[in-house]
C-alpha cells in the first residue's frame, strides 16, 4: 500500500473519529451531533470516573481541549454560583470559584439556578445562570468580567426559572434573557462583558437556546432566535435582523440545523430553507406528527429525531419529513418500565443517539433503518442536563455528580 | 545618609503615597477601582487590570480586602470575592497559612459586610476544623443569613435530640421548647420556621407566624377595573392618582364600585382576591393599608403574588411587574423602601388576566414589611392577629 495513500487515511481516520470540542449547548453548530466514531455503546461498563458536584445542575458540561467546565449552584435560596473545571483524563477538578447570583433565583422545583449551559470561545469561559448572571473566567479561572443582567435590567427575569443558554457566533456572546417582563437578547464582547447590542424581544416565556447556523465564513454566521412570536435570524456582530419567519415557535425545545437547513419546533416541525441576502426563507416542509416535547430535535445522516409528549423517540426523512420508524424509548428499571419523561436533548456520534430520562435511566439507541434501544444503564440521579461529547467519551452531569463515559 | 537607607526611605515613601501593600499589590487601588464596576459593563475594562493586581496580593491582606466589601455593589463584590479565592488557593497550594486571628476579628465585627463575613467564616472552617462549633453557636441573630441559618439549624437538630426518647419527660420537654423557642426567634427561612413551628406545636406552643414574617393583614380592597388584553397594569385608575377610601367608582363594565375592608387569617398573609371579591377575569384590583413607623426607618417590601403589580409607598412608586401565573411564594419580590415617621400609607395594584386554564384563576397576593434579614417590621399599631392552623391557603 502506497505510503502516501496511509498517511491520508491516517490523517482522515484521526479527523473522522478523534471528537472536537465541546463548547456550548449541543456542540459548537448547535446540532448535538459528533463525528466521533470512539463513543462506547454502552455506559455502566464504560464509566471512566465520576466526580461529586458541589450543587445542583440543569446545564451541560461543556469541553474546550483536555479540560471540562461545568456550572452548579447552591445554597437555600440557591445563590451561590460554583464554576467548575475538571481534568477530562483523570476526573480531577482543576479549580472551583463561587460567586453570589445577582439576580432572582426563584425557579421550578425541577430546575435551579444552573439550568443554562455555558460556552467557551477557546480562551475564557462564559457561565449563565438563571439569575441572569453571566460570569467570563480565563481558563485557569481568573475572572474577566461579571455582568448581571437583571441588575441592569431590573424586570429581567421568569419567577419560575430562566433556562435559555449561551451561544458564541461572530466573536460575539450571545445572551438570551426572553420574558413576560423585560425580553431582550444581547450581543456582548467576549473581552470586556459590554453590550455589543440589545434587541427587545417579546414579552413572552421562553426557555429555547439560540441555535447558531454556520455561514461559510464566521462573518455569515447567523444566530437563530425562536419564540412563540417566530423565528429572527440575526447578524451576531451587530444584532441586525437578517431574516424572519413569522409563524409561532415552541418555546422549550430549540431549533437545530443541518446541512444548511434549519429545523424549527413549530407546528409540530418545521424545515426552513434559508434564503439569501436577507430573503424570508422557503418552507421546505411542516410536520405535525413530528412533535418534539422539551428535548430539542436533532438531525443526524439524514434523519430527523424528535421525542415527543410520550416519550417515543419519531424517526424521519429529513428531506421528506416522511416517519421512517418510531420507537418507545422504555426499558425495565427494577420491576416497572422507566418512566416516559424526558427533558435531556439527545446527543449522536457514530450511528448511536444518546438519551437520558428524567429519573436517570440512559438509553443508547442504534439508528439506521430502524431504532433499537442496544444498551441502557440506571444512574440513579435525576438527568436533565444535554450531555456533551468529546474526545470519544461522553460526559453528563446530575444534580450529585459528574461522569466520563468512554476512555 | 548611606545608599541602603536612602532606598528604605524611598520605598516607605512609595509605600505611604501609593498605598502599596505587601509585595507591591496596590490592594487599596486595586479595590477602589474595583468598587466602581457597575451597569451594563461600566468599568469592566479597568476592573480586569485591577483584579489581576489584586489577586496577587497576599494572605495579610485579605482583611483589608475582605472590607472592600462594605457598601459595595453586587457586581464588585464578586469579583472582590473572587480575588479572595484566588489569593487563598495560591497560598494554600503554596503551604500558607491564613492570618486566622485577624479574619476571626474581621468576622465578629458585625460592622463589615455580611456576605464578606460569611466568606471569611468559610475560610476559617476550611483550616480549622473547631471554627464551626466555635462560631457557629454565637450567630443565632446575626446580620448574615447564612451564618444565623446554620446556627438555627443546630438548634432544631439540639431540640430534637432532647425529643429523642419515646417519652421525653416534662424536664425534657420544657428544655426542648426553650431551644426550639431560641430558634425561632433566629429563624427567618421559610422551611426553618416551618419546622420550628411543627416542633413547638407539638410541644402545645403556638405560633405567630404573620407576627413573625411581619404580613401585613388587614386591608381596604376595591375592584374590578378594566384589564382587557393586559392594558389594565399601565393606565392609571382613580386609586392612583388620589386615594379617597369613601370614593365610589365606575369599574368595569360600568359596575360602581367602592373600598371594602378585608383583614385575612391566613397565616401567610395571603388576600385571596378571587374569594374576598370576585373571580373577576380580565381584572384590575387597588390594595391599601397604613403602617405606623415610630421613625424614619429604610425597610424592604417582600411581595409574593401570581399576578402583575405594582406597589407605592406614600405615592412613590416602588416597582412593578408585568407576568402573569408563574408561581407565588413568600418573598418572591423584594423592594426597598424607606418608611417616614408616622402613618405611611402602601397601595398595591394586582392585576388578573383573562386566561382560562385552571392553573390560571388564582388571583392574590401577600405582603410583608422587614429588614434585610427578613427580620419582621410591625406597624407601631399592630395589634396580634393569630391565624388560625392549617388556614394557609398554599401557593400556586
Amino acid at each position: 500500500m502506497p505510503r502516501a495513500f496511509l498517511i491520508t487515511f491516517g490523517l482522515l481516520a484521526t479527523l473522522c473519529c478523534a471528537g472536537a470540542d465541546w463548547p456550548q449547548f449541543r456542540g459548537a453548530d448547535s446540532s448535538g451531533v459528533a463525528n466521533d466514531r470512539q463513543v462506547p455503546t454502552t455506559i455502566g461498563d464504560r464509566i471512566a470516573w465520576s466526580a461529586e458536584l458541589p450543587g445542583r445542575g440543569l446545564s451541560g458540561p461543556i469541553v474546550v481541549g483536555e479540560r471540562l467546565f461545568l456550572t452548579a449552584s447552591s445554597g437555600y435560596q440557591q445563590d451561590r454560583l460554583h464554576l467548575l473545571c475538571f481534568n477530562v483524563q483523570t476526573g480531577k477538578k482543576l479549580w472551583e470559584r463561587e460567586f453570589w447570583a445577582t439576580g432572582r433565583t426563584l425557579c421550578h422545583p425541577k430546575m435551579c439556578n444552573a439550568t443554562p449551559t455555558s460556552a467557551s470561545d477557546g480562551k475564557r469561559f462564559f457561565a449563565f445562570f438563571s439569575s441572569n448572571d453571566v460570569i467570563c473566567v480565563d481558563l485557569d479561572g481568573n475572572l474577566q468580567w461579571m455582568r448581571g443582567m437583571t441588575y441592569d435590567y431590573p424586570n429581567a427575569s421568569n419567577s419560575i426559572g430562566m433556562a435559555s443558554s449561551l451561544a458564541i457566533a461572530g466573536d460575539t456572546l450571545i445572551v438570551p434573557v426572553e420574558n413576560m417582563s423585560e425580553s431582550f437578547t444581547a450581543g456582548l464582547d467576549p473581552a470586556t462583558g459590554v453590550n455589543r447590542w440589545k434587541l427587545d424581544r417579546p414579552l413572552i416565556d421562553n426557555w429555547t437556546s439560540p441555535a447558531v447556523l454556520r455561514g461559510k465564513t464566521p462573518d455569515d454566521d447567523l444566530v437563530i432566535l425562536q419564540s412563540a412570536k417566530g423565528i429572527s435570524a440575526i447578524k451576531p456582530y451587530t444584532g441586525f435582523e437578517a431574516w424572519h419567519f413569522d409563524e409561532p415557535a415552541n418555546v422549550q425545545p430549540s431549533a437545530t440545523s443541518a446541512g444548511g437547513i434549519l429545523y424549527v419546533p413549530s407546528k409540530g416541525l418545521t424545515a426552513l430553507e434559508p434564503g439569501a441576502n436577507g430573503a424570508a426563507p422557503r418552507v421546505v416542509w411542516q410536520a405535525n406528527r413530528i412533535s418534539p416535547a422539551t428535548p430539542s430535535p436533532i438531525v443526524d445522516d439524514g434523519k430527523v429525531y424528535a421525542i415527543n409528549g410520550s416519550g417515543v423517540l419519531i424517526c424521519a426523512d429529513a428531506k421528506s419529513a416522511q416517519v421512517l420508524w418510531q420507537l418507545r424509548l422504555q426499558v425495565q428499571s427494577g420491576e416497572k418500565p422507566s418512566r416516559s419523561v424526558f427533558s435531556s436533548t439527545p446527543v449522536a456520534a457514530g450511528g448511536h443517539l444518546y438519551v437520558f430520562n428524567e429519573d436517570g435511566v440512559a438509553m443508547v439507541v442504534k439508528t439506521g433503518a430502524t431504532g433499537e434501544i442496544v444498551s441502557s444503564h440506571e444512574f440513579g440521579e435525576t438527568i436533565l442536563c444535554t450531555p456533551a461529547i468529546a474526545n470519544g467519551a461522553l460526559y453528563v452531569r446530575s444534580d450529585q455528580h459528574l461522569w466520563k463515559i468512554g476512555k | 545618609m548611606s545608599r541602603r537607607i536612602l532606598c528604605v526611605n524611598v520605598l516607605a515613601a512609595v509605600v505611604l503615597t501609593t498605598g502599596l501593600d505587601s509585595f507591591g499589590a496596590d490592594v487599596s487601588g486595586a479595590i477602589k477601582t474595583i468598587r466602581a464596576v457597575d451597569n451594563e459593563g461600566k468599568g469592566n475594562k479597568e476592573a480586569l487590570t485591577a483584579w489581576r493586581e489584586l489577586s496577587q496580593a497576599e494572605v495579610a491582606d485579605l482583611p483589608k480586602i475582605l472590607a472592600g466589601f462594605d457598601g459595595a455593589n453586587p457586581l464588585a463584590m464578586n469579583y472582590l470575592r473572587s480575588a479572595v479565592e484566588t489569593i487563598v488557593d495560591r497560598s494554600t497550594a503554596a503551604g500558607g497559612k491564613l492570618p486566622a486571628t485577624e479574619l476571626e476579628k474581621f468576622l465578629f465585627d458585625t460592622k463589615h459586610d455580611p456576605k464578606a463575613r460569611r466568606l471569611t467564616f468559610e475560610l476559617l472552617a476550611k483550616v480549622d476544623p473547631q471554627a464551626p462549633d466555635r462560631i457557629i453557636p454565637k450567630m443565632i441573630n446575626d446580620p448574615s443569613v447564612e451564618l444565623r441559618r446554620d446556627a438555627v439549624a443546630r438548634l432544631i437538630e439540639a431540640g430534637k435530640k432532647l425529643l429523642a426518647a419515646e417519652k421525653p419527660t416534662d424536664e425534657q420537654s420544657q428544655a426542648a421548647r426553650q431551644v426550639f423557642a431560641q430558634a425561632l426567634d433566629g429563624a427567618r427561612d421559610d422551611d426553618q420556621v416551618q419546622e420550628i413551628k411543627k416542633q413547638l406545636e407539638g410541644l402545645g406552643q403556638s405560633v405567630d407566624l404573620p407576627s413573625h414574617f411581619g404580613f401585613l393583614l388587614g386591608w381596604k380592597l376595591v375592584a374590578p377595573f378594566d384589564n382587557t388584553d393586559k392594558k389594565g397594569l399601565n393606565i392609571a385608575y382613580p386609586p392612583e392618582k388620589q386615594l379617597d377610601l369613601k370614593a365610589t367608582y365606575q369599574g368595569k363594565e360600568d359596575k360602581e364600585i367602592q373600598w371594602v375592608e378585608h383583614t385575612t387569617t391566613d397565616e401567610y398573609g395571603i388576600v385571596d382576591l378571587a374569594k374576598v371579591l370576585s373571580p373577576f377575569k380580565g381584572a384590575v384590583a387597588y390594595a391599601v393599608t397604613e403602617f405606623q413607623s415610630p421613625t424614619e426607618l429604610p425597610v424592604e417590601f417582600r411581595l409574593g403574588t401570581p399576578n402583575s403589580w405594582k406597589v407605592w409607598l406614600n405615592g412613590d412608586l416602588l416597582f412593578g411587574r408585568e407576568e402573569y401565573h408563574r408561581g407565588m411564594t413568600i418573598d418572591q419580590y423584594r423592594m426597598k423602601g424607606t418608611l417616614k415617621a408616622g402613618k405611611n400609607t402602601i397601595l398595591i395594584k394586582v392585576c388578573q388576566n383573562e386566561q382560562t386554564e385552571e392553573w390560571a384563576q388564582r388571583w392574590a397576593f401577600q405582603l410583608r414589611v422587614c429588614d434585610a434579614t427578613g427580620t419582621a417590621i410591625l406597624s407601631a399599631d399592630r395589634t396580634k392577629k393569630t391565624a388560625k392552623p392549617g388556614q394557609s391557603t398554599g401557593s400556586d
